[in-house]
Parts: C-alpha cells; structure tokens; sequence
C-alpha cells in the first residue's frame, strides 16, 4: 500500500469537556472514524467524508467537523482537493469514483433569471381565495380536436349531441407538476423507496423506480410508479412493466452523459438480486449503449415494443441526458412514438459516477430546456411529446423557471433525498451511507425510519407546490398550461445577449 | 388439440398483434395458433405469458420476436429479423433458419434455438437468476461480439459448416463477460477474445452439461443420430468469465 502524501480533508474534533463517553458516535459513524481508547476518544480523519452523522446524533454537541485547513500552502489552482484527486490516483492508477452531482463552481443560470410579477395593469391573483390549476397531464396531447355530432332525443326534444371522435393517447395525471425522479433500489435503499412512494401516492404524483427493477413491497404503489427499462434491463419482464403506470427508457444521465451504469457486486444483496434477477454479489452493469439501439429508428422499435408489451396503455418516456445537441435528439424522439422526453442536466446527482464525468460532462438544464422546447416548436411537434425537466432542481422557483422555459413537469431527485435527511456528502458509491439512504447494509438501512422520511418527502413537495400556486398567482395566471414556455414572465439578470438569446429571455429592464 | 389460424397477409404488425391478444384472450385452451404469410410483422409473440401454447410462424417475423415472452413455444419456418428473444423471460423459440443481430439479447429465461446463422451481439447481456436459465444454442456461425457482457446462461455454437478441428471466424468473444458460459465448437485463439473473457479446460462434466441441449436441438430440427453423435464427440471451446467482477480494479478502493 502507498502511503498518501496529504493530510486528510477534513478535521474531526471531540471536545473532551462535553464528551461522556457514551460511544454513540463510534456506533454511528459507518466510516470508522471513531474508536474509544480507555477514557478518550480516539479520532481517524482519514476516512471522514463529513456526513455528519456523528455531529448531528452527539447528545452532548461534542463533535464538530470541519475543512482541514492545515493543508500546506495556499494555491489558487493547486487547490487541497486538486492535489487530493492527483495523490489518489498517483497511489491506485484508478479512475475515481462520485456520488451526487456536479461539485464544481459552473454558473447556475436558474439564479441569473427572475420572475415577473404583476402589479396594476395587469392584476395578481390571490391563490388563497381563487383556484390555482396545477393539474398536469404529462404525454401526447392531439393536434386538433374532431367531433362526431350524434342526434339524441332528450325530453322529446332532439338534441345533437358532440361526442369526441379523436383518440387522446394515454396521458399521465398529475396534482402537482413535481415528480420524483429515476433513483433504482440496488442505489438506493429499500427504506428509501418506501418512504418516497408513500409520499408520492399522498401527493398525487409519481416516483421513479430506476433501472433496478421494482420490490414486491412497492407493488401496492403501481398506480404512482413509473417504472424504468436501462440498457441493462435489470428487473425487466412483462409483470414488471405492468405494475406500474408509464414506463421509462434510459439512454443517458445527467451525471454521468455517453457512460453506463455500473452497480458494484457488494450491493447486490438477496433483495437486490431478487429484484434485480441476477445472482447475488455479482456486479449489476449496465453497458452505454442499449445494444437494440443504435439510431432513432431503433429507439422507436424499442419503445413500441413497450407499448405492445402493455397493449398501447401507458405512455413511454424517453430520458436523455442534456448534451450540446439535446434539441435535435429530442425532436428525433418526438416522432417516435415517445410520449415524453426527460432531459437530465449536468447537476443531476448519481450513486455512482467517475467523478470525470460528473463535474466535465453535459451542459445545464436551464438552456437545454429551452433549445429542446423552440426546436421542438419550430419542427411543430411540440404537442407530440411533454418535456420534463431534471437535475438540479433545487427549489420551487427552478419549478415555476423550467417550466416558463418550457417544461412540462420536473423530476427531483436529490432534494428528495435531502428531505429524508442526506446530507450530500457524496459517498454514495461506497454502499456506507450512515444515514440508511444509499446503502443495503440492513443495519444502516434501519436508521431510515420509512413513515417519517416519507412525512418530508410530501411536506416538501406540498410547500412547494403551494409556493408555485402563490408565483402563479403573482404571476396573474391561474393554470401552470398557460405558464409553460412563457418566457416573457422571465428575465435575465448577469447574463451576456449570447446566453440571453439561447434561454429565449429578455434582460430585466426591457 | 385445439387449432386456430390467422392470415397475417396485408396486416400491419399493430392489426396481427392486437388480433393474437384478442385470440388468446377469447380461447383460454388454445394450444396451438398458426400464423400465415407473415411478412416482417415485429414483436409477434410481445409479452404473451401463456404455458402450453405453441404459436407457429410461417414466413419470416419481424425484430423482436417473442420480446418479454413467458411460457410459449414460437417455431419459425422461415427467417428471423434481429433480436428474437429480447428480454424473454421464459419459453422456446425455435427458428428453422437464421436470425439477424443481438439474437437472444438480454434474455433471463428460456430457450432460443437458432438453425442457422445469427448476427453481431448475439447473447448479448443474457443473465441468470436461480431457477432462470437462458439457452441460446446457434447451429451455423455466429458474428462478432457473441455473448458480450454475457451475466448468465448459456451459448452453444456449432459451427455445423466446419470441422471441430478448424478455427473459427469472430472478434471480440465474451467481451465483458461476468457470468455464464458460451461452449463453441471448434478452435478459438485467445487473441479473438474479448476483455473479461477466458479459454477454460472443456472437460467431461461439460460434455455431460451439453448433451441434452444438442440432444433436444437435433430433435428440434430433424438431424439424424450421426450428426447427433458428431456434435457430442466434438472438440468445444469453453469460455467463461475471468471474474463476476471484472471492472472491481477499474476505480480507486479510496475513500474521497
């Protein structure tokens, strides 16, 4: 073994006065960072990844845990974590692995745009007295309406009656235009999911499953599940694809654009390789490519091959992840059959990402929304396909923001998972996660108690969508249809013309 | 035996599945349905979980044949298009001709017995899971890339053109294969394999594994007890996974 030649990233600090040696941190602490030595407490910094796990459950408030700043000289671009990375691998030869998403300081457009609101001319609306319409329908929508006029006789009276003769293509029902995004159990834990299908069903909303197939404990949930087919078509058979209420083919993720997935044998546990039909311990891969497709005429034989294998019930989505030619891909999947294209943004979290790709590969969702939305538009497809938007929705305002540039719907993912108490630390990769999120071990899954993360997940997408019912309302607009890609109730602050003109927005003040 | 026939003549592939659905659907003790002048329709067979059903198909299927299946038994008389078998989850798909690429692709159950040739990718991403076992057995030649990323099951490859003394023709065998087997008949060099994949000792208790695999092909498709014995007392080519863990060492163990 190479010894490493920095200091480790983080310092860990018992205080002794406040320390009663209760152990508690030494059980907590899933990295082995602590260890008692007689009457002390002995810390190992090395293996922190300041989860603070520890911190949080210390009943004394003994522990804190902060940026080692003893690090040697100060550098601008040498910077502690640039030379952690090349110390790393200069010990492995190794490719570095990530969890969560994009850590690097990328501008945030959603920050650089503000809303409009109304004031005299055009009146605001008090979403406390009038009915706010946040009711999505996520899928094809028709061209045109065509009505058959049908002669009935009704009090002696004839009457003709309409009756609507085009077919309206399966379409998904929202409450509110948040979902959650595509998060697979094998990333995840089973506590996890349970806590975030619970809360999806009280919200009127849906939950991915990811492409690691779906739990017989979340079969109850089919009604709010939308479930995932990956190039390694884990978990996927005909009951599979029937048990929940849309499906979904994952070509790309905003994590990690152009690489497949890669779920290490260690957690690949009974449950898992129940799911997941693979033997247990071994290494769940999921290559790039699909192997069925390698054009959009291959995507659209895949996806009517979905919707054969469900009788042309349920609508099929497409996620993608947003890279520099986004629209044209996207536009290429409108015509093919697809109800939905979800574009994944370069903040988008992962279980497990080289960390290469994670903070260098993609671009922001912001602009890829808005490119996919005009193209889309300009070829006159718009009404083929919804758009939903993900990776690095933060807030209600990157809601009501993506959907002005033109989404139809989000996903989140990784504020789901701050709800239920991660603390994006970024380690998900490791299967150690103390918080009993992103792991398998069955004594850390336990610490995530299901009926209480599942009670944040909903008051969280319940204040939000609350929040977006108080924008719409300052907004003077009743129904989020009549915000979708209306960028004129956006404007650009900080922002070149170039950047301006590819967001579709105005600069404030005009 | 109850038999029912459907003319695929003019039908487009939407028309003749919906109507094998509606079929089976009304006629819970069919056993057997022939489908006539079938013409590049694709997915026949889509998803239908039906035990002791055999569908045959005259004529040449489109992609996609017996896509998600679970139970019946597809013998085609004709050609197949690409992908028969995809994500098949349990059943037997007979083909008295070749298929095209990614034959048997990601199939976790059942059987898929091709007489002729397959294309690229065949076998691609197959897996196993305790009582599931996928068999892909191919009679002709097989295309490069044959059983990448293989995870589970099992690929026979006949080669029934060559003698078991020849090399055969193929690049990149078994690339990223982490689980299962692929026994092929005949000589292949290391050079021809892929990364993660791995020439082993082809020993009796392999010869007693393929028996009843070649046993059952040759029944399939009407060869004689010599060309049976032939295949059994061949030389094979076993190649099998280095580890079911083949990418462990690609990423750093440390901690970040």
């Amino acid at each position: 073994m190479i010894p490493s030649t920095v200091p480790p990233k983080y310092k860990v600090f018992v205080d002794p006065e406040r320390c009663m040696l209760c152990e508690r941190c030494t059980t907590e602490c899933s990295w082995g960072v602590y260890r008692r030595q007689g009457n002390k407490i002995l810390t190992y910094p090395n293996r922190c990844g300041a989860c603070l796990r520890c911190a949080s459950l210390c009943p004394r408030d003994a522990i804190t845990v902060t940026l080692n700043q003893s690090c040697g000289r100060e550098h601008p671009v040498w910077t502690p974590e640039v030379k952690q990375d090349v110390v790393t691998q200069a010990k492995s030869g190794c490719i570095l692995l990530s969890g969560m998403g994009n850590a690097k300081e990328y501008p945030i457009y959603f920050d650089k745009i503000v809303l409009d609101a109304c004031q005299v001319t055009n009146p605001s609306i008090d979403p406390l007295r009038e009915p706010m319409e946040l009711r999505t329908y996520v899928g094809k929508k028709p061209e045109k309406l065509e009505f058959d006029y049908v002669e009935e006789e009704i009090d002696g009276k004839k009457v003709k009656k309409a009756k609507l003769k085009t077919k309206i293509a399966p379409n998904l029902k929202l409450d509110t235009p948040i979902m959650i995004g595509h998060m697979s159990y094998g990333a995840l834990s089973l506590n996890s999911h349970k806590a975030m299908a619970k809360a999806v069903k009280e919200c009127g909303t849906f939950m991915g499953t990811g492409e690691g197939g779906l739990h017989r404990d979340l079969y109850g949930y089919s009604d709010n599940i939308i479930t995932q087919v990956a190039s390694g078509r884990f978990g996927v058979n005909s009951e599979y694809l029937n048990k929940g209420a849309a499906i979904e083919i994952k070509i790309g993720q905003g994590a990690k654009p152009g690489i497949g997935g890669h779920l290490p044998g260690e957690k690949v546990s009974a449950e898992v390789s129940m799911t997941r039909m693979i033997p247990q311990g071994s290494d769940a891969i999921s290559p790039a490519p699909h192997h069925d497709i390698y054009s959009i005429e291959d995507l659209a034989q895949l996806i009517r091959s979905l919707k054969e294998a469900t009788r042309w019930k349920m609508p099929v989505f497409v996620k993608i992840s947003a890279v520099h030619n986004v629209s044209a891909i996207a536009n290429g999947i409108a015509t093919s059959d697809a109800d939905a294209v979800v574009i994944d943004g370069f903040k988008g979290g992962t279980g497990a990402a080289p960390k290469v790709f994670r903070d260098n590969v993609g671009i922001p969702i912001e602009v890829a929304i808005a490119a996919v939305d005009d193209r889309l538009r300009e070829q006159g497809n718009r009404h083929k396909i919804s758009i939903i938007a993900s990776g690095g929705i933060r807030n209600s305002a990157d809601v009501f923001k993506s959907i002005a540039l033109g989404a139809d719907a989000v996903y989140i993912g990784t504020a789901a998972m701050v709800a239920m108490g991660c603390t994006v630390c970024g380690r998900c990769y490791t299967g150690q996660c103390a918080w009993g999120i992103a792991t398998q071990k069955p004594e850390l899954v336990k610490r995530l108690e299901v009926d209480d993360a599942a009670r944040r997940v909903a008051n969280l997408i319940h204040a939000w969508t609350h929040e977006i019912q108080e924008l719409l309302g300052a907004a003077g607009i009743n129904s989020i249809e009549s915000l979708r890609g209306n960028r004129d109730r956006l404007r650009g602050v900080g922002l070149s013309e170039i950047e301006l003109n590819t967001l579709g927005i105005k600069q404030a003040g005009m | 035996m109850k038999e029912l026939k459907i003319d695929a003549k003019d039908m487009d592939y939407r028309e003749l599945n919906e109507k094998i659905h509606e079929v089976l659907d009304e006629n819970k003790d069919l056993e057997k349905l022939v489908l006539e002048n079938v013409l590049g329709q694709r997915f026949i067979g889509n998803g239908v979980s039906r035990k002791d059903l055999t569908i045959i198909v005259n004529g040449v299927p489109g992609g996609d044949l017996g896509m998600f299946m679970k139970g019946p038994k597809v013998v085609v008389n004709g050609n197949a298009d690409h992908a028969p078998g995809n994500t098949m989850d349990e059943g037997f798909v007979v083909i008295h001709g070749s298929s095209g690429d990614v034959t048997g692709h990601s199939m976790r159950g059942g059987k898929v017995y091709v007489q002729g040739n397959v294309g690229y990718r065949s076998g691609i991403h197959m897996k196993e899971y305790k009582y599931k076992f996928p068999v892909l057995v191919i009679g002709g030649a097989a295309k490069d890339f044959l059983g990448e990323y293989m995870a589970g099951g099992i690929i026979l490859n006949f080669n029934m053109d060559k003698e078991d003394t020849e090399n055969i023709e193929g690049r990149m065998i078994a690339t990223g294969i982490h689980g299962g087997v692929i026994y092929i008949r005949g000589i292949v060099e290391s050079s021809q394999l892929g990364i993660a994949a791995d020439i082993k000792d082809f020993t009796e208790e392999d010869i007693e594994k393929i028996t009843p695999y070649i046993e059952e092909f040759c029944a399939e498709f009407g060869y004689s007890n010599e060309i049976k014995e032939k295949l059994i007392n061949s030389k094979y080519t076993k190649i099998a996974p280095i580890s079911s863990r083949p990418f462990q060492k690609l990423y750093t163990p440390d901690l970040r």
